[in-house]
């Protein structure tokens, strides 16, 4: 099956059979409450308001940052030298970046298995060689904050619970790029909110790494942010060619 | 059909391969509602026979082989069937899924029972899944974002039925009087595939109900899953207790011939269709190794519970207009043991039980507050575009 989009017939819409969802809106028009369209001038939906507010109020969080197990720990690294008030700020955001470029290695190398799987019946806007380079820049991002959690005494294998959030963030761009009917442009328009993400994350690590006294990751920090903007810039010109290409 | 004289494919003969089982799943955005009909109602179906071996199989010594056979095929053709919804349903669009396969099926089902107080269990428990549709399409709409009808296609109403904060009753309230051994085969069969349907409903909202974030969400699965649960109790109990194991599991093998036969006559998608027809005669392949361990086991003719033709197809299209009559004439139907009455005259110990369960809330009631279903989503609503 080519690697496109056609038109076709699809059946999700009012006017595939316009006369029978105007047959089902004239009957729900008379049976459904007839309140006011708006309740107060906000958009109608309001009703489940309370109920979230009062799940926020009693919530607990999704889980806690992981404190260095032993005391020695503490002592021996850069734990103990942080700057600022809330230390796990910083630990918390580090896992959130860790998880977020390990599963960036795993959304990229499935974009590499489909194009791999394409490439003899479509052209591709990128090389596979480019695809790989930037997995790989992917894992050394990983590996540079496992090394800064490691110089902080933190585990750079626990889950945090930014991590964790990340996580079900990214859990329909797994699914996207897995997905074997998805093609490689709907991919790339994945992966480019995944790196315009990735970015704005380096971002903020740098200046909270800044404001904790952690002035000897931001060079690194900020090499990974520069590939990173460079893999967006990328990522969006190819999406641009994958669109315009899929148009001719 | 003739179901003594098709023998299918014998049980030695059938089997499928991982990639049979994970195959291609079906077009969310091109395959027709009713192919997606057919697929739940299947799945539920397999489902329950895998629950019914199980059960049997406690309580058969002799026949814990012969179930353990006929189940592993089963439940690869569960999967296989299960597998064809795509990934790109999320779990509350598959919820308005099952809803529309309760309200359809029932509907058609109700139609086609000859006997009327079968019938009218049918038209109850219509009403209220009719209901679940709408709660679950302002739950789609409000938190997703997402018009139901893109499920749906036109073919289902949106509106309010018997009201989900008023279906709450008491166990006493739930169950029915069972159809009797010298009932209709018919009667044996919409029994069979209307429970396994709400089953299976039941044990999908249990499982998905809890991977919700949004507290709205997790309340009103919460709360329907409940009532699956009682629509599971009223069904199971029209089914005949005096009947042996072996003639239950007879009558499910039937009742999954009957569910493929159905399913391969009006089916839209050729690949489908060849799938349907395979289990159909796999399906023919149980009944008659059924049929056999009868024969040995109980020293009765199958044809005593079988007759010799298979009822019409069960219909696979809209029943808009009879689920609009059944509404406009029994939503304020209520039980009363195994009885329905006027609202007036329910059950006492129902509406104390139903004041207890909703005495923190409703949240059937909250996330649909004064939802009007539109084409587009509520969003679409002229006065909402000029805001």
């Amino acid at each position: 099956m080519e690697n496109v989009t056609r038109s076709g017939f699809n059946r999700t819409g009012a006017q595939t059979s316009l006369h029978t969802v105007q047959n089902m809106q004239a009957f729900a028009d008379e049976q459904s409450p007839s309140g006011p369209s708006h309740i107060d001038g906000v958009l109608e939906g309001r009703s489940i308001a309370s109920v979230r507010a009062e799940s926020v109020h009693a919530a607990e969080r999704i889980g806690s940052v992981p404190i260095p197990t032993t005391l020695t720990g503490v002592l021996a690294t850069g734990l103990s030298k942080l700057t600022g008030h809330r230390p796990e700020v910083l630990v918390d955001k580090l896992g959130e970046r860790l998880a977020f470029e390990r599963t960036g290695v795993r959304l990229y190398q499935a974009l590499i298995d489909k194009a791999e799987a394409v490439q003899a019946d479509v052209a591709l806007p990128f090389t596979i060689g480019e695809l790989k380079h930037i997995r790989d820049e992917e894992l050394e991002h990983m590996h540079i904050v496992t090394s800064a959690l490691e110089g902080l005494g933190a585990d750079p294998t626990a889950q945090t619970p930014c991590a964790d959030v990340a996580g079900v963030a990214s859990s329909g761009a797994m699914q996207v790029l897995s997905d074997p009917r998805t093609t490689i442009a709907q991919c790339l328009e994945t992966i480019l909110s995944v790196e315009l993400t990735d970015g704005a994350g380096w971002d903020l690590l740098i200046r909270l790494s800044g404001s904790a006294g952690q002035d000897d990751l931001i060079k690194p920090f900020s090499e990974a942010l520069a590939r990173e903007q460079v893999h967006a810039q990328q990522v969006k010109g190819w999406l641009e060619r994958a669109v315009v290409d899929d148009l001719d | 059909m003739n179901l003594l004289d098709h023998k299918g494919v014998p049980l030695d003969k059938q089997g499928l391969t991982w990639k049979e089982m994970a195959g291609q799943p079906i077009s969310k955005l091109d395959d027709e509602a009713f192919t997606r009909v057919r697929i739940i109602l299947m799945n539920g179906i397999e489902l329950d026979a895998l629950r019914l071996s199980h059960i049997g199989a406690r309580m058969n010594a002799d026949l814990r082989l012969p179930l353990a056979r006929v189940r592993r095929i089963e439940q690869h053709q569960a999967t296989a069937v299960s597998w064809l919804i795509g990934a790109d349903h999320s779990p509350l669009e598959t919820t308005i899924a099952y809803e529309q396969v309760a309200i359809e099926v029932t509907a058609a089902v109700a139609q086609q029972e000859p006997d009327p107080y079968l019938a009218q269990v049918y038209r109850f428990g219509l009403l209220e899944d009719f209901d679940h549709l709408y709660r679950y399409s302002a739950l789609l709409d409000r938190m997703e974002g997402k018009d139901a009808n893109n499920i749906l296609q036109g073919n289902t109403d949106i509106v309010p039925g018997r009201p989900t904060v008023d279906e709450h009753r008491a166990p006493e309230d739930d169950l029915r009087h069972p159809y009797t051994a010298k009932a209709d085969l018919l009667s044996k069969l919409h029994a069979t595939l209307i429970t396994a349907a709400e089953y299976q409903t039941h044990d999908f909202y249990m499982t998905i109900g809890p991977t919700f974030a949004d507290p709205v969400a997790r309340q009103l699965y919460a709360e329907i899953a409940s009532i699956e649960e009682q629509h599971v109790t009223q069904y199971g109990s029209l089914l005949n207790p005096r009947q042996s194991f072996l003639e239950l599991w007879l009558l499910h093998e039937a009742a999954e011939v009957y569910g493929y036969y159905s399913c391969a006559q009006s089916e839209s998608n050729p690949r489908l269709r060849a799938l349907w027809e395979r289990f159909c005669d796999y399906e023919l392949g149980h009944l008659h190794h059924v049929c056999e361990l009868m024969k040995q086991h109980e020293r009765r003719d199958p044809a005593e519970v079988l007759s010799r033709e298979l009822p019409a197809p069960l219909p696979f299209h809209s029943q808009r207009e009879f689920v609009r009559e059944v509404l406009a004439t029994e939503v304020d139907l209520r039980a009363s043991g195994p009885d329905f009455v006027p609202v007036e005259q329910e059950n006492p110990a129902s509406i104390a039980y139903r004041e207890r369960v909703n005495a923190d809330g409703s949240p059937s009631t909250e996330v649909a507050a004064a939802y009007h279903w539109t084409s587009g989503t509520e969003l679409n609503r002229p006065l909402a575009r000029a805001a």
